[in-house]
């Protein structure tokens, strides 16, 4: 054999952190809305919902220099509020160019700074920007996309970006391989696809209601709802809140 | 469900023969299959008027211990994972040989690393640890500066075999350590080998595919999780085939192979597949172009590519590494997702418009294309044999350039073979004495430079669009155009070989090398 086999039993010896483990995906995720989400939303209790989602995403420590994650049980998670529309071949140049790749995500401060210019690499044909100049959120909870979203580098900051700026999900007809691993690896946004092509469906500015347990999105503005595909082998992963997670819960790497 | 009968078909030297017994005998036993399936488990192949016929599933449980054939990509993923047998869409626990990372995404990968095994963890393997900075490396940007000395101080505390540092910005030759762009420095320095897993910390990872291993780009997380364990969970890729014969045409190079190949299946033609080269033409191709042939399968959506490993492979790895190595081959019997066959001899110098690298069109097509410049460099085009191809365009020519041409070195070596090696037919004279006649800028210190742009004062970065009616166009030997790729957004930026980027470089306008080169 060309090279050495390590054993499970070596990747015990790793010491963790005894910090309590923090979840992307943990229940707490799910957000209660004053109506029921089938019903059209008065432009009241759409702003509560809208306030109370960007509320919550800025309660939890960033995701990517949060305490080690652990295994959970699979949590019912809704995503609700507006939607940003791009289209096809969104490369991650666009969603983050390489000059503000200097910022690590590890560390606090700097992935803060990512999510401010999440999308900034958007030609100017995108007259409404994904955060508004001077602001440091996105005030879109879910990004819709056309297909090959995320294609181009492996960078990390990719999904990081887009977490950091305050968006939680992305629906996309397909995906690049390695932003789409990423996503789930570091849970930073839900990465959906879509049945068809959303981006055609809906405008930026409409308000959706994602529906993981029932795999669909659903457009308040339009009154339309969608069918989202099953996350399929990812799933385990993302249920388990990320690579880590997967792997202490299967007993790869040790539990705290 | 499975058909066990649909294995034992009588062997042949042909794959298109087996496979089409195979159907035949799969045809009786099995009902009908949709064409959502026939898509995922049947084999196509491109280029010929009769689609062979379906297949299903095969459940290894159904026929025993008999050994299935594998791909490569399936043969070295099995290996990695200790299984006798893999399919496509198994997800594995793979060991990992080695892990690459750099200077943009090691800070953020070590940064999760201690996150989740602790402040005082070691790496699962001081030696199988590569840790190459070369992306932003001469600049002033104090970041960029910062995430350098973060990764020396890794490499301090860790006590990593493999770091090729730099410290004096000023004068990279002042650093003997320092190597340049990751991908070559890693074939360089033999850490590429037949047979093994390489996992990096960039997309163009799968470079590394050329010796016949199985390498892709993976990202912070996963590389944290590396380098904890050496292992990572990876779903098993059903393999695309491109066979290429017939003899390389004298202005053809491997960019335009790739180009040609990303064209014809578009930027996610590729997506969640192995790519597997094979055919005479590849066989003639020396590493350094079977090296730019993978490099850009990533901007088909590729997992990763597979050159199967041969003499020119083991010749080139004599003198950089000592490791023993064990090749792989696909078996003749194994199951491809399609296959594409090209002869070579028809094809014709390509180029790849702005802003996808699948938007190709011939090179003499666009040559009312005013350009602004010239960029040679990168993993893809900046390969010592990258510049001698440039040079020589540049001495048929024996013309100067009409625009600025930027000469990147990916790496030291590279470097110094531009002044050192003697260019055929040149009467002794090197490379960077062909570029000076030519008018070209002088060869700049190794690194990615503006392959994708970077801090703002970065070589030859695409900083403002052109004062005048249009923006800035630039042919350029780097594997990707998208908007902003070099820099400014509305930069336009033309994909090519080294043999269309000089010949362009000569004319100002986007130009077959045909031009000079027959």
């Amino acid at each position: 054999m060309a090279f050495t086999t390590t054993t499970p039993q070596n990747l015990t010896t790793f010491t963790t952190s005894s910090h309590k483990p923090k979840l992307p995906f943990s229940p707490s995720h799910s957000l209660t809305f004053p109506t029921h989400p089938n019903q059209t939303l008065t432009s009241r209790a759409i702003s509560t919902a809208i306030s109370t989602s960007t509320r919550i995403h800025s309660l939890f420590t960033p995701r990517a220099t949060s305490s080690p994650s652990s295994s959970t049980t699979a949590a019912e998670t809704t995503f609700h509020g507006l939607c940003y529309v791009v289209g096809d071949n969104i490369d991650t140049d666009q969603i983050i160019p390489a000059e503000y790749l200097t910022l690590v995500p590890s560390k606090p401060d700097e992935y803060e700074k990512l999510g401010t210019y999440a999308l900034i690499g958007l030609p100017s044909s995108y007259a409404t920007r994904f955060v508004e100049p001077g602001e440091s959120k996105t005030k879109y909870t879910v990004v819709i996309a056309g297909a090959n979203f995320g294609c181009g580098s492996s960078r990390e900051h990719a999904p990081v970006a887009l977490g950091a700026s305050g968006a939680a999900a992305v629906v996309a007809e397909s995906y690049a391989r390695i932003f789409f691993r990423n996503s789930v690896a570091t849970g930073e946004v839900y990465p959906l696809e879509s049945e068809g092509r959303l981006c055609e469906e809906c405008r930026t500015g409409d308000v959706v209601t994602i529906e993981l347990k029932e795999s669909k999105l659903i457009n308040h503005t339009t009154g339309k709802e969608y069918a989202l595909k099953s996350i399929g082998d990812a799933g385990p992963v993302i249920e388990a809140g990320g690579i880590f997670a997967y792997a202490r819960k299967t007993g790869m790497i040790p539990s705290h | 469900m499975a058909s066990s009968s649909s294995f034992l078909a009588p062997s042949s030297t042909s794959i298109l023969h087996s496979k089409k017994d195979v159907g035949l005998s799969a045809l009786t036993s099995t009902s009908s299959i949709s064409s959502q399936r026939c898509q995922k488990t049947g084999f196509r192949r491109i280029c010929c008027s009769v689609a062979a016929p379906q297949q299903s599933q095969r459940q290894p449980s159904t026929t025993g211990s008999v050994k299935t054939a594998m791909t490569m990509t399936e043969k070295i993923l099995a290996r990695a994972s200790e299984k006798p047998y893999l399919t496509p869409g198994d997800n594995v626990w793979v060991n990992v040989d080695i892990l690459m990372t750099h200077d943009v995404c090691g800070p953020g990968s070590i940064g999760i690393f201690k996150r989740e095994f602790g402040e005082d963890a070691k790496v699962w393997d001081r030696e199988k640890l590569v840790i190459i900075p070369d992306h932003y490396i001469f600049t002033s940007d104090e970041r960029a500066n910062r995430n350098v000395d973060i990764l020396r101080d890794f490499c301090q505390e860790q006590n990593i075999k493999y770091f090729y540092d730099i410290k004096d910005l000023s004068n990279f030759k002042a650093n003997p350590d320092y190597k340049g762009v990751c991908h070559v420095a890693l074939a360089q320095e033999g850490h590429c080998r037949p047979g093994e897993v390489l996992l990096g910390t960039d997309s163009h990872t799968c470079t590394a595919g050329a010796f016949g291993q199985f390498a892709t780009g993976i990202g912070n997380t996963d590389a944290g999780f590396v380098l904890g364990t050496g292992k990572l969970l990876l779903k098993v890729p059903p393999t695309l085939r491109f066979v290429m014969d017939g003899e390389m045409p004298s202005y053809l190079l491997a960019k335009d192979l790739i180009l040609q190949i990303i064209g014809e299946i578009t930027m996610a033609g590729a997506t969640y597949k192995a790519m597997e080269f094979v055919g005479t033409t590849v066989e003639s191709l020396n590493m350094e172009e079977r090296m730019t042939l993978c490099n850009m399968v990533v901007e088909a959506g590729g997992k990763n590519g597979v050159v199967p490993a041969d003499s020119t492979t083991y010749k080139y790895l004599e003198d950089k590494t000592s490791v023993p190595y064990q090749p792989v081959y696909s078996d003749q019997q194994a199951r491809f997702l399609s296959e594409y066959r090209f002869d070579v001899s028809k094809l014709e110098p390509l180029v790849a418009k702005p802003h996808s690298p699948d938007n190709r069109a011939l090179a003499r097509e666009c040559k009312d294309v005013k350009i602004d410049r010239v960029y040679i460099g990168s993993c893809t085009g900046g390969k010592t044999e990258d510049f001698m191809a440039a040079a020589k365009v540049f001495l048929a020519s024996g013309k100067k350039v009409k625009v600025p041409t930027f000469l990147v070195p990916a790496t030291q070596k590279v470097w110094m073979d531009l002044y050192s090696i003697p260019v055929p037919g040149a009467g002794g004279k090197t490379c960077s004495q062909i570029f000076e006649e030519a008018g070209c800028d002088t060869p700049a210190s190794p690194s990615c430079g503006a392959c994708l742009g970077g801090p703002k004062d970065t070589y030859a970065r695409l900083n403002e669009p052109q004062a005048s009616f249009h923006a800035f166009v630039c042919v350029s030997t780097t594997n990707r155009n998208f908007p902003g790729r070099m820099g400014h957004k509305e930069g336009q930026i033309y994909l090519a070989s080294p043999y269309t980027a000089a010949a362009s470089a000569l004319t100002g306008y986007v130009t077959d090398p045909r031009e000079f080169l027959q």
